[in-house]
């Protein structure tokens, strides 16, 4: 592998730093040495985010966003040299300018929670049981800020105040179980934007919540975004959350995106097979049970072995329509001649792709 | 779930909604493990009652002096008048007890028996915690750096414990007091010497075990996502380890300290009975059953062994009492 020189050669943008986006993954891999193999979490990312904008990862469960976004933030162990005890990294993460994968531990801590940071699917297990809600907001802000006890409770107080907690001078001392399922995620986005980092990841962030709060969090998170301008991940199963949130959409299948465009193109001219599936599990509440969902038939991939061609070709119902390509060719991920930015991985010829999406599966959702 | 802690059973429907007034109530219960803990630990008798018996021990302890003078005898003073010359025995028959020796007195110097209980259990009780204090500060860091940075880190410190786990400390203890015996050491000599050397030897040999414990816990722990929080958000490797991970150790460090004290008990009366411990006239328990054993004064009078031996027995007792008491209070998985 190439790993090495690439690790050690490009600390510096090739082309400098203004005409690179503010985030900007480069094929990127996380692997993991298992006993069992090597598991491919993600395999090969490429994507640009810019302050200001919202990118939304969509896939099922087990296709790697979890791995993404925790590889963004450099959380994951290294392996050793034989490729053990962690993750093993490869490609290139420009933030700001400034390589990640090949950032020393310390260069990445010190980006942690500044420049970075990330909202957890559940605040009731992120947070640390024994410490009151303000204590560790205070906390984050001091590991970047040197300022007293007493300002950094003041901060804690005014973001508690902000993120829309009632009374937060006097729930700043209260302990996470405390609050409420809403309110503790509230708290959550208070901890990771206390530091005002640029980027802001938020895995699930609602998974954990019912539905009227979920929405409340989201429209915070989008006046949030709009007030830092921060540049802002959002991961989730749910297409719907993404849909209105996010400006561009990646749908991840078997640690690679195969559709990924504007989240209107997306979203409402998917070009994927598996970006169908995943638009007609997604429940609508306007129509009978029966029409509305079209589920996506069988199991996500194993990671170790993915199959070969299509990782999707098992379950995917349209494979027979481009002979043997889907099971013997790994399709590359291409423009679709409409948006100029709007790319699918998949055999089938654009006109197919479009047609079969509009006149079978439309009607479906 | 946890949901169940809520303040006013609220379900988080509606953030703004959920009255600040509610929280006083859950504050109470929810605030500290220490309370549920202790609420649970109370409603265990026997707990309560190895609880009672150690504060008492420790007590005696550090009244030694106090106590007997209370009861009019002096440590080590030399009573041979009250030791029948031709029989070699109290005189007047159950081990010489009185008002003035409350468990009677030894043999041949007619020592009084109490006080040498109530400062043997200095020293038995201080070598025991010293002990257990100093494995327990060796276990809990090196099994937590073991347990937290893993690899080849992990590798070396588990393979180190095997050894220990292995090693053959009696004769380790005995060899090192016989080349010791006699001489300077770090300062100092005979009975401090050897009671210095008794607390090493034993926290040294005693730490694998909480060492473990706690590697696991921590590789446990880690994986929790507060702790992946907590790292997202910058946080040092050491404040993860001291204030994140730590206070999630206090239950099982507490828990395996009650327990890891009466071992050291009996370990110490273990190597004073092989002589390597106090020598008299310093009275440790162990030495005390040694002399009654060694000298043949049980079969003279079986109290001589019976007052050491129940001694040691109650602490034992009591303190592995407490301690399974304190188990089941602080497991967060016991059904209450
Ligand atoms: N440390 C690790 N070692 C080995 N395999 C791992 C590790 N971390 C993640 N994986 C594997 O990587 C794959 C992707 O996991 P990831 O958590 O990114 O999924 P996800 O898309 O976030 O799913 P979900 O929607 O369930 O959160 C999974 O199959 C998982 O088993
Ligand atoms: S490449 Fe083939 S198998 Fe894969 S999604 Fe397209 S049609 Fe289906
Ligand atoms: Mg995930």
């Amino acid at each position: 592998m190439s790993r090495e020189t690439e690790v050690h050669t490009l600390s510096v943008p090739p082309g400098g730093t203004s005409d690179r986006a503010f985030l900007d993954v480069r094929d990127l891999r996380v692997h993991f040495g298992t006993e069992d193999g090597l598991v491919k979490s993600v395999d090969g990312l490429s994507f640009q985010l810019e302050r200001g904008r919202t990118l939304g990862i969509v896939g099922e469960s087990g296709s790697g966003k979890s791995v993404t976004s925790m590889s963004l933030l450099g959380l994951h162990p290294r392996a050793d040299r034989k490729g053990k005890g962690g993750a093993i990294l490869s490609g290139e993460i420009w933030l700001d300018g400034q390589e990640l994968v090949s950032a020393t531990p310390e260069q990445l801590r010190a980006l942690r929670g500044q420049k970075m940071a990330m909202i957890f699917q559940d605040p009731l297990s992120a947070m640390h049981p024994y410490y009151s809600v303000g204590a560790q907001i205070a906390e984050a802000y001091r590991v970047h800020n040197e300022v007293s006890k007493a300002q950094a409770r003041k901060r804690a107080i005014e973001l508690l105040d902000r993120v829309g907690i009632p009374q937060p001078d006097s729930r700043v001392d209260d302990y996470p179980h405390q609050f409420s399922g809403g309110m503790r995620q509230r708290a959550m986005i208070a901890m990771a934007l206390v530091c005002n980092p640029e980027l802001l990841i938020a895995d699930e962030p609602t998974t954990a919540l019912d539905v009227t709060v979920q929405a409340q969090i989201l429209d915070l998170m989008r006046d949030l975004q709009k007030e830092f301008n921060s540049a802002l991940i959002i991961i989730t199963h749910d297409l719907g959350v993404v849909a209105e949130l996010a400006d561009d959409i990646m749908v991840m299948y078997g640690g690679k995106a195969v559709e990924y465009g504007p989240a209107k193109s997306v979203f409402t001219e998917p070009e994927h097979p598996y970006a169908w599936g995943l638009l007609g599990s997604m429940p609508r509440l306007d129509r009978p049970v029966q029409d509305r969902l079209l589920p996506i038939p069988g199991n996500p991939p194993s990671l170790i072995n993915l199959p070969s061609g299509c990782a999707f070709n098992p379950r995917c119902a349209y494979k027979e329509a481009c002979g043997t390509a889907c099971t013997t060719v790994v399709p590359e991920l291409e423009p679709t001649d409409g948006a100029a930015k709007h790319l699918v991985r998949c055999h089938l010829p654009v006109e197919t792709r479009r047609t079969t999406f509009t006149e079978e599966i439309r009607n479906h959702l | 779930m946890t949901m169940t802690w809520e303040p006013g059973g609220s379900t988080g429907t509606e953030p703004i909604a959920d009255t600040p007034t509610g929280a006083p109530t859950a504050a109470v219960e929810g605030r500290s493990l220490g309370r549920i803990a202790w609420n649970r630990l109370r409603k265990d008798k026997l707990a309560i009652v190895g609880g009672i018996i150690v504060i008492l021990l420790i007590l005696i302890a550090i009244f030694a002096p106090l106590l007997t003078s209370i009861e009019g005898a002096s440590e080590n003073g030399i009573n041979t008048n009250l030791i029948d010359p031709n029989l070699q025995i109290p005189i007047g028959g159950m081990g010489g007890i009185s008002s003035q020796h409350w468990l009677g007195i030894d043999l041949p110097e007619g020592r009084d028996l109490f006080s040498r209980i109530a400062y043997g259990a200095r020293v038995s009780l201080g070598i025991a915690f010293l002990s257990t204090l100093l494995a327990l500060v060796i276990g809990v860091v090196l099994g937590m750096v073991a347990g937290y940075f893993g690899g080849w880190i992990d590798s070396v410190i588990s393979r180190t414990m095997d050894v220990m786990l292995a090693f053959p400390v009696l004769l380790f203890a005995i060899s090192l007091s016989d080349v010791l015996s006699g001489t300077n050491a770090f300062g100092l000599n005979g009975n401090s010497l050897h009671f210095v050397l008794l607390v090493f030897v034993i926290g040294f040999f005693s730490w694998p075990y909480i060492g473990r414990i706690i590697r696991g816990q921590v590789i446990g722990l880690k994986e929790r996502e507060f702790i992946d929080a907590a790292r997202s958000l910058g946080a040092k490797p050491s404040r993860i380890l001291f204030k994140e991970i730590l206070p999630n150790l206090v239950a099982p460090i507490l828990i395996y300290a009650t327990l890891l004290i009466p071992t050291n008990i009996l370990f110490e009366a273990a190597l004073s009975f092989l002589g390597v411990g106090m020598k008299d006239p310093t009275p440790s328990w162990g030495q005390m059953i040694d002399q009654a054993v060694n000298n043949g004064l049980f079969q003279v009078d079986p109290e001589f062994l019976i007052v050491p031996g129940v001694a040691i027995f109650l602490t034992v007792l009591a303190f592995n009492l407490l301690g399974d008491g304190l188990r089941d209070a602080l497991d967060p998985k016991a059904s209450r």
